[in-house]
């Protein structure tokens, strides 16, 4: 037993030894990706806070009277957002929703074309299994670590990490849907002379249309839960005022800040969920 | 030139198709190559001629192979060995081997098919459903929603165009889905037990009304069917299949009078054949009929007990009919008459292919046998025991050609 005690396998270090020598050999391509990425995201809060603050609540509102025509859930969004303004987290709101919406989009545009490949492809799926479930179940900060080594500080270790986190569900959930389109909705495709592109493009994709959205909106769910993580590496938004809080013990800035980020979780849970859900029930 | 020709097409469903291949020429049965190499024989040796304008039934419990085989027409199954000639225009290609575009030709141009659980779009309109097979052809939205409007007009769904599937019930579904075939103007279109999910009633209705279209339309049709009705009311050809195999090809009439095996015969021993039969089949021919030394030569005995009599002249016509001393009127049958204008004691003379529902029609109406004639000449008389023979399924035996 003392052996084993005795000769660790240096895990860890190989692991180190891994992101120095990224570090030391790809410092310019990472460096590259991060002042890109950061500059994406800082222009678009840039944008948004240029508009005076009524013009994206009414944005917001008018996208959530198209997608759903419930007066309910529209006064309720423009309540939120008023609140949130009233709070004085206007410009923090607009950070974590820009920085929500860009590991979205990067996470859909990356998990959809996988999801189809490994739907399409069993091997993929077999490879891409194990990958998945280690990116969801390994603790964050573990992954911070590196990110941070590898960006820097800032909005864009934040943002990989939220993707690294949120890109699971809609490669999962772009997968079950592809691969649970009905044997006969295929056949019928084929026997009509569907290419294989047409094939998915008119059969695949629009059979598994719920649950590939359900992907998309459980990630912005998971994009959003990562909001307070992303702070502690130093990306602006909602988390920051909740890190601060909790440093200074600060009840009643934990508190408002908490709950400028739960209203910004309803609304965008709110608007996403698929305006067809609630008929098939 | 046939529109479908299947030549010894061999289908296997696994990963070892060569050893399966190697085990079914050995003569191995299905079972046996399941255990040794896990894999599935759909088809074994299939061949089967369809000319152009038939209905070709392909009949047989499930697991016979009858849709593996109908899948292999269009490329949904892949042949593991022999070919599968479609018409397309003056020249025949193979589905076996064709290459994947050519395959596609077909399929948006020649071939087109109805599924036995519709398999329309739910996310699709009937409208979108109906044009979804000319949107694969390229054709443009308002081209191919004006040509969908035409087809769903043929199965009277118009007022239905923008519902979605399942909005509609099961037997309209299935028009939809035959819309969506025919709207392809193709020549041939596989239909795989597309009335089977329906109810009797329906499935009827609808029959029926894929005969009449059929009548317009004069498409090649390959039928899977598991029911002998079925096949009989559809088709003008059969072939039945057991075990992967084709058993018997034949026309309607021939399946149920000479059924090759006794699997053939129970199947046609449930089917009511009284639709399918022709006088001709079940007659006592003429040179059966009886004379009578007491009287002349030309009279004929129909039945000694109430001494009904026909007298026969040299030309074979019947000229005169008596029954206990009693002369009977004579009379002609002529199709489309109305059976309700016949009256008792009335001798009908009918043509001899004649079916053998109208036959029994005729017989309760008058009470006498019915005379079957060839222009004009007499050739055989359907007496009381030939029509039992008809109800009681006597009418065959097994194996005789």
């Amino acid at each position: 037993m003392n052996w084993i005690t005795e000769h660790k396998i240096p895990l860890g270090s190989w692991m180190e030894a891994f992101v120095d020598w990224l570090t030391f050999n790809a410092a310019g391509f990472f460096d590259a990706i991060s002042i890109s990425l950061e500059w994406i995201i800082i222009s678009m809060v840039d944008i948004f806070q240029w508009f005076p603050p009524f013009v994206p609540m009414m944005l917001t509102a008018a996208i959530a009277w198209w997608l759903h025509r419930s007066l309910p859930l529209v006064i309720f969004v423009v309540a939120a957002l008023l609140l949130i303004l009233n709070l004085g987290y206007w410009q923090e709101m607009l950070e974590t929703f820009v920085l929500v919406l860009a590991a979205t989009t990067f996470s859909v545009a990356m998990g959809i074309p996988i999801g189809i490949m490994a739907a399409h492809k069993p091997w993929v799926y077999t490879i891409l299994r194990p990958i998945l479930d280690l990116m969801q179940t390994i603790p964050t900060f573990v992954y911070l670590i590196p990110t941070l080594v590898l960006f820097g500080l800032g909005v864009v270790p934040g943002l990989i990490s939220t993707i690294i986190f949120a890109v699971a569900a809609p490669i999962r959930l772009t997968y079950l849907g592809i691969s649970r389109v009905p044997a006969n909705l295929i056949e019928a495709g084929k026997a009509f002379g569907a290419t294989p592109f047409k094939l998915l493009y008119k059969v695949e994709l629009p059979a598994a249309m719920p649950n590939i959205m359900a992907g998309v909106t459980q990630c912005i769910m998971l994009s959003l839960s990562m909001v307070v993580i992303s702070a502690l590496v130093g990306a602006d938004g909602l988390g920051k005022p909740v890190i601060r809080a909790l440093n200074t013990v600060n009840i009643s800035q934990g508190f408002e800040a908490g709950l400028a980020i739960v209203l910004v979780a309803i609304i965008l849970d709110r608007i996403c969920k698929a305006p067809g859900a609630k008929e098939e029930g | 030139m046939a529109a479908i020709s299947i030549r010894n097409v061999d289908v296997v469903f696994g990963n070892h198709v060569e050893q399966s291949l190697a085990l079914l020429d050995k003569g191995s049965s299905r079972q046996e190559i399941i255990d040794a190499t896990g894999d599935v024989v759909g088809v074994h040796n299939a061949c089967i001629e369809v000319q152009p304008g038939e209905i070709c039934v392909l009949m047989g419990l499930s697991g016979s192979g009858k849709s593996s085989l109908l899948r292999a027409v269009n490329g949904l199954n892949t042949v593991s060995r022999g070919e599968i000639l479609v018409q397309d225009g003056d020249q025949m290609v193979d589905i076996a081997s064709c290459d994947a575009k050519t395959l596609q030709h077909m399929r948006t141009r020649r071939i087109s098919m109805v599924f036995q659980n519709f398999a329309l779009m739910p996310w699709m309109t009937v409208i979108d459903n109906v044009a979804f097979g000319l949107e694969m052809q390229g054709m443009s939205k308002p081209k191919r929603r004006a040509k969908a409007m035409q087809q769903l007009e043929m199965v009277s769904l118009t007022e239905w165009k923008d519902k979605y599937p399942h909005e509609l019930s099961g037997g309209m579904q299935q028009r939809v889905g035959l819309a969506r075939a025919f709207a392809m103007d193709s020549d041939i279109l596989l239909m795989d037990e597309p009335f089977s999910a329906l109810d009797p009633l329906i499935r009827n209705q609808l029959q029926d009304e894929l005969i009449e279209l059929q009548q317009r339309l004069n498409k090649t049709i390959l039928f899977v069917s598991h029911d002998l009705d079925e096949a009989l009311k559809l088709g003008t050809h059969i072939a039945i299949m057991e075990s992967a195999k084709i058993i018997q090809h034949d026309k309607p009439e021939d399946i149920v009078l000479n059924p090759k095996t006794p699997y053939v015969a129970d199947f046609v021993a449930h089917t009511n054949p009284l639709n399918v039969l022709c006088g001709r089949s079940l007659m006592t021919d003429v040179s059966e009929l009886d004379t009578r030394d007491d009287m002349p030569d030309d009279m004929r005995v129909l039945n000694p007990h109430d001494n009904t009599l026909i007298s026969v002249n040299a030309e074979g016509a019947v000229v005169a009919a008596s029954r206990q001393d009693q002369p009977l009127n004579l009379h002609r049958w002529i199709d489309g008459q109305d059976i309700e204008d016949l009256a008792e004691g009335l001798l009908v003379m009918a043509a001899a292919d004649v079916s053998m529902r109208l036959a029994i029609e005729i017989k309760y109406k008058t009470g006498l046998p019915v005379l079957l004639t060839e222009s004009d000449k007499l050739v055989g008389v359907l007496l009381d025991k030939d029509f039992y023979h008809a109800l009681l399924g006597k009418h065959f035996t097994v194996g005789s050609d």
